[in-house]
């Protein structure tokens, strides 16, 4: 073992800082600035600019010189004049459009009719399908051909009674006479699919009468209302058939059109070709010929788009003819039904044609009455339908109706449409026996009155509404249907103040009689928003209140978690005061109800998140800290060995935020107490323990603050028990690391609070812990070796060991001793240098240990400096650690010179040259020597980076000017750059 | 089958009227040349009388058949014998629609028991081994347009129990009122048939009401004269029991070929009929009357 006697520098840190800090270098705050804007004045980037489109440098010019591009047309230039101009043609033409590869441009365009805010159909579509459905049997009547006028064959020199026999023989020859009975829904649903399919495959293979006759079959089917639950997803279903159907014979006809170059978008009748129009007018005629009422009209309404290629006001006519063709229909859901398809065609077509569907509307308010007819009545009681749920099969269709005709109306339309509604409703009162059914029909209405219109209207005039339905019959529709859509209505817009109180009484009455759990709470919990929106935790309270009273019973809630969490959540929304909503009575006791424990920490996890979220400055009041902790609680308690790793982060990272808002101010032995019991209620997640121990030590610090850095009898007792807490709290946490590093801030909290011993204690208890350090720890899921994160820890603590003043009943630098015996024994990995690495870190530390001041200290705490004195015998006893540090790192580096580290052994060695360089006197001949015996070595393989060496070089120059250090200069002759040979 | 003989008229929808040319081109395609011994063109003008076997007894109505009236016969000859070169060769021709005479040239018509037609014919000839090709193809005739402006005469009509004829026992019937009008009985045949019908009160639920377009057909011959209505289309305007005091519109379009402009010629009349047809839901029926006139303008 060589033996090099160690002799630290001695340092100046002020002096030495002194000459380290840059000089300051005035800035001249002239004109330049980098973000002001340029200024191009040069007139020839103006030109460059109106000659080539490559004028970058023009492009950067500021508002101060304007743009030269714009400027010289005068701020408009021609294409977008071109672009305007279009525009503006477009504009009167209707939405038109056509072949498949035209659809992107087609949606686009209908956008600009119909704005985004109208919900498509085809969003509704589904909704349908699933809410209406059957487990009755169905059945499907395709008499193909069976009917005699639907084509009018030209050849029909031959008498009638021949054609139709001949008709018949093809209708034979295609196998399409049939019903199918008994079918399941999905079977029918297949059906109706294969006919889908079978109208594309006859379409495509030039059959274009089996194609229409395909059509007229399905569409017929709409007539047919047995099973009468299905009729609206069977309309969902039959209406997609007639939507492709139109759309391939407008296709067609469009291709016939563009034949030489295809049509503009916006063409006009004009523009059509003649053949193409033949065409157009012979799928008309033989649609007018179809015998039966509801084919005719679903067929002409799927090719209305198709008017365009005869005339420009084609489309204009028809819709009022078709809308007044509807009545013809005797049975009102059919009607209905028809109606609203109509409509969906209008809309897409000609969404500016508001008339016919406002007297689609209308017609619809007359022929209401059918539905008290005996022909519906009786067929009711042939099905088993009850009227409530016949009603329902209403509302899609008349959502739909009055979507589109609420779509962007007037105030004055809809008002004229509510006292339309109204006067039904008035003449019931005029008449006894036909006020039954009067009231439920405006009652089915106002239900859908209420969904589609803007929701400010609505709320204008909800007291008329709340009486309107106070009027209405209890047997058909029910009421709390009508008070929840009147809620939805109120929730997004706000009733004139004045109104609110009576608007809540009145509803809130209805409500609570409702005996139906599940419509109770479905209905409260919309009428939850209004209330919170407008009112104060009184009025929320007694909703509360009643909401507990009626879901109690039977244990109802159980089916309505849903529901109760939307309720909790609309409270959140707007109770951002937590001692204000955990003064509400009723709160903690509706917290209750949710009983099924995921729910319960669902919401206990939503409550979190909003004190969290809003929450703006710490709290000590005792009610929100009881309720939280018990919520915190609930939460905390979920977790057990099953949950999942991100649950319990989720959950901990929500207590942590609840113990960050807690502060008791100056209070801060209530602050530690609070701790301890939340240590004591959140054993199980090592998140908020550690949470605990940050906020222990920062009370500690905060304590150490408002003393002035002098504690008392009393703070410092106290500061005691923070470092006790902290002690006895850390073993618990399992993550080795965290518990290193939390022994460490804790120790140096002690420190600062001048408690000696506890410093002492946490420091012994982390060298102590250093030997269980597992050589591979999991990171983010994958194995990583521990090795870097022990060697930052290790510098970290030496670097705090600096300050800790040696135990008087222990030997001289105990504790630097104790962590390198640590070092030693460690079981490294077998081809690491980390020891070496740390023997090399702790030479610095040893070597401002023996400096006569400092470099850092901490008030108060008188360090090893004080405490020795600088005493000879305590330099000597570093310079020995030292020497025996020095030989250490030199066998290891002889070592390395036997083996393949050659490079290590470089890297090493220069290391050490740095460290000695840096700390160490290197007026000694022998540390001289072994310095540039280390240079030496480290450049022998010509494994070290030439630029550092330079830089060092370089540095050792500049250091060599001092008049102190003069003695480099010698040195540095002997330094020599390796060639690069 | 290598060669196609086509026949393509320049208007799209076949319509000419008296007086006008009726143009086109005969297409020829095959892929080599075509041998032939001419092309020629024939245009045709027929009535057909058919005898119901209703009105005159089987054997008359398939013996005593009147001979078809020719209203316009011409025949060109397009190409002399020789070849057509391979691909596609169009030749084009003209005929005057002109008639000798007196005679007038009726609109097409296509009935049951007469049958106005006019009919294209492209022959080609050919050599032994060759089948002679012959292409046909009907066009319509429109008769002038009726210089007179059309009183449309519109009626009103009410149907009740106590208008109905021919019902055996009136007291059996249920009470109904039905109101409506038809905006014209002078129809022009290109516009639909329109008005409104509206069920004021009904005892007995509706089945369904329907307009029936019935064609009313007079052929004269030796024995006198025979006259037949018949169903040109059946339409249903309301389905189900609809709700009284709603206005129910009437709305039919005239299909093309199967009418024309009322005819009364010496030979035959062609006339027309619509019938507002109430079907109740036990079935019974009640049928008002409207006799059209028809007419172009």
């Amino acid at each position: 073992m060589v033996s090099v006697p160690w002799h630290s520098r001695v340092r100046h840190y002020e002096a030495e800082l002194r000459s380290c800090r840059a000089a300051v270098a005035s800035v001249d705050f002239g004109d330049y600035h980098p973000l002001k804007p340029i200024t191009v004045l040069d007139s020839r980037s103006r030109r460059g600019g109106r000659k080539g489109s490559t004028s970058s440098s023009s492009s950067s010019s500021s508002s101060v010189a304007p743009d030269p591009l714009s400027s010289l047309l005068e701020g408009t230039d021609p294409l977008s004049l071109f672009a305007a101009a279009a525009e503006a043609a477009e504009a009167p033409t209707l939405p038109h459009s056509a072949s498949a590869m035209e659809l992107g441009r087609r949606r686009r365009e209908r956008e600009e009719e119909v704005g985004l805010d109208f919900e498509p159909w085809a969003a509704k579509r589904g909704e349908i399908l699933a809410r209406f459905t059957t487990t009755e049997k169905l059945s499907i009547n395709l008499f193909m051909g069976s009917d005699k006028s639907k084509a009018s064959s030209p050849s029909s020199a031959v008498s009638e009674k021949v054609r139709t026999r001949l008709e018949e023989l093809d209708d034979l020859e295609e196998g399409s006479q049939r019903e199918m009975m008994n079918l399941s829904q999905q079977d029918y649903v297949n059906r109706i699919e294969d006919l889908n399919q079978s109208l594309k495959e006859a379409w495509s293979s030039d059959q274009k009468v089996k194609a229409l006759k395909i059509v007229i079959q399905c569409s017929k089917l709409l007539s047919d209302t047995s099973v009468i639950q299905f009729y609206p997803s069977k309309f969902v279903l039959i209406t997609d058939i007639l939507d492709t159907f139109g759309q391939l014979v407008y296709d067609r006809i469009w291709s016939m059109c563009s034949d030489p170059h295809s049509l503009p978008d916006t063409f006009s009748a004009e523009d059509v070709n003649d053949t193409a129009k033949e065409t157009c007018l012979n799928w008309f005629f033989k649609i007018a010929s179809i015998r039966e009422l509801i084919p005719r009209l679903y067929v002409e309404a799927a090719i209305l788009k198709c008017n365009r290629f005869l005339n420009n006001s084609g489309i204009q006519e028809t819709v009022p003819r078709l809308t007044a063709m509807v009545r013809g229909i005797g049975d009102p859901l059919v009607a209905v039904y028809a109606r609203a398809y109509l409509c969906r065609v209008g809309m897409e077509v000609t969404p500016h044609l508001k008339d016919s569907l406002n007297k689609n509307f209308f017609d619809l308010l007359a022929s209401f009455r059918q539905i008290h007819g005996d022909a519906v009545q009786n067929q009711l009681v042939l099905q088993r339908v009850e009227v409530p749920v016949y009603l329902t099969l209403y509302s899609p269709a008349i959502h739909w109706i009055l979507q589109c005709v609420a779509y962007r109306a007037s105030d004055v339309l809809l008002t004229e449409m509510m006292e339309r509604c109204k006067k039904l409703g008035n003449n019931v009162c005029v008449c006894v026996c036909v006020c039954v059914c009067f009231f439920t029909h405006s009652a089915l209405l106002l239900n859908s009155v209420m969904w589609a219109f803007r929701a400010e209207f609505v709320a204008a005039r909800a007291t008329d509404f709340i009486s309107m339905i106070k009027d209405c019959d209890e047997t058909g529709f029910p009421k709390h249907l009508l008070f929840g859509s009147l809620g939805r209505s109120l929730a997004c817009a706000d009733p004139p103040e004045s109104e609110r109180l009576p608007i809540l009484n009145e509803a809130w009455k209805v409500i609570t009689k409702v005996r139906n759990a599940q419509d109770y709470i479905t209905c409260a919990e919309i009428w939850v928003e209004f209330t919170c929106r407008h009112f104060t935790k009184r009025e929320v309270n007694t909703v509360l209140a009643d909401i507990i009273k009626h879901m109690t019973p039977d244990r109802a809630f159980e089916d309505a978690y849903t529901e109760l969490h939307s309720v909790m959540m609309k409270i959140l929304t707007y109770f951002h005061n937590f001692s204000v909503l955990f003064s509400m009575e009723k709160f903690l006791p509706f917290l209750d109800m949710f009983q099924k424990d995921s729910v319960r920490v669902e919401v206990c996890k939503s409550i979190m998140e909003v004190f969290i979220k809003h929450q703006q400055e710490s709290t000590r009041d005792p009610v929100i800290l009881n309720a939280l902790l018990h919520v915190c609680k609930t939460m905390h308690d979920s977790v057990n060995a099953l949950t999942v790793e991100d649950e319990k982060r989720s959950v901990s990272l929500l207590i942590n935020g609840f113990i960050r808002m807690v502060s008791f101010g100056r209070d801060f032995e209530q602050q530690l107490s609070f701790c301890v019991e939340a240590r004591a209620t959140f054993c199980n997640l090592e998140p908020v323990i550690i949470q605990l121990i940050h906020t222990v030590n920062q009370l500690a610090i905060e304590t150490r603050r408002v003393m002035g850095g002098s504690h008392s009898r009393k703070t410092a007792a106290f500061v005691r028990a923070c470092a006790a807490y902290c002690f006895i709290t850390i073993p618990s946490i399992s993550n080795i690391f965290s518990r290193l590093h939390l022994y460490l801030l804790s120790g140096k909290v002690a420190l600062a609070n001048q408690c000696l011993s506890q410093a002492d204690a946490f420091m012994k208890a982390a060298v102590s812990v250093l030997p269980e350090v597992p050589r591979t720890i999991v990171v983010e899921g994958k194995q990583r070796s521990s090795e870097s994160f022990l060697l930052e820890f290790i510098s970290s603590f030496l670097s705090t060991l600096l300050v800790v003043p040696d135990h008087p009943e222990q030997g001289v630098l105990y504790l630097v001793r104790g962590l390198l015996n640590m070092v030693q024994d460690y079981t490294w990995e077998d081809s690491s240098d980390a020891k070496v690495r740390v023997y090399i870190s702790a030479l610095p530390l040893l070597a401002a240990m023996s400096q006569e001041s400092y470099l850092y200290t901490i008030l108060n705490v008188d360090s090893n400096e004080t405490l020795y004195g600088g005493d000879p015998k305590f330099v000597a006893e570093i310079s020995r650690l030292c020497e025996t540090l020095i030989g250490q790192v030199l066998d290891h580096l002889k070592t390395l010179g036997r083996e393949e580290g050659v490079h290590r052994q470089g890297s090493l060695a220069f290391s050490l040259f740095s460290c000695l360089l840096a700390h160490a006197d290197l007026r000694n001949n022998k540390l001289n020597q072994l310095a540039v015996n280390l240079w030496n070595l480290s450049h022998k393989n010509g494994q070290c980076d030439t630029r550092i060496s330079v830089r060092t070089l370089e540095h050792i120059k500049s250091q060599a000017q001092h008049s102190e250090l003069s003695h480099l200069s010698d040195m540095l002759l002997r330094l020599s750059l390796q060639s690069r040979a | 089958m290598s060669a196609v003989l086509d026949l393509k008229l320049k208007r799209a929808n076949k319509v000419y009227h008296e007086g006008e040319v009726l143009a086109g081109v005969v297409v020829i395609t095959g892929k080599e040349a075509i041998q032939h011994q001419g092309i020629s063109l024939t245009m045709e003008g027929f009535v057909n009388l058919q005898l119901s076997s209703k009105s005159v007894g089987v054997f008359e109505a398939f013996y005593n058949s009147v001979k078809p009236i020719q209203l316009i016969n011409s025949n060109i000859e397009v190409a002399k014998p020789g070849k057509v070169p391979g691909g596609k060769t169009e030749i084009p021709f003209e005929f005057p629609l002109q008639v000798k005479g007196n005679k007038v040239l009726y609109e097409t018509y296509h009935g049951v028991f007469v049958n106005i037609q006019y009919t294209l014919r492209c022959d080609m000839r050919r050599p032994l081994l060759a089948k002679d090709l012959s292409k046909t193809c009907e066009f319509m005739l429109h008769c002038q347009p009726q210089k007179s402006k059309v009183q449309p005469s519109p009626v009103d009509f009410i149907i009740t129990p106590e208008t109905l004829q021919n019902v055996r026992e009136r007291s059996v019937l249920p009470k109904f009122l039905i109101r409506g009008h038809l905006d014209a009985t002078n129809c022009v045949i290109t516009q639909p048939l329109t008005g409104e019908l509206v069920v004021e009160s009904s005892e007995v639920a509706i089945k369904s009401i329907e307009l029936q377009l019935v064609r009313v057909e007079t052929c004269g011959c030796a024995e006198g004269y025979a006259r037949d209505a018949t169903e040109i289309q059946n339409i249903q305007i309301a389905e189900g029991d609809v709700s009284h005091g709603l206005p129910i519109p009437i709305y039919m379009v005239f299909p093309r070929l199967f009418t024309c402009a009322t005819l009364e010629t010496t030979n035959f009349k062609v006339e027309f009929e619509v019938n507002v047809v109430i079907v109740f839901h036990d079935d019974h029926l009640i049928t008002e009357n409207f006799p059209l006139k028809l007419c172009r303008v």
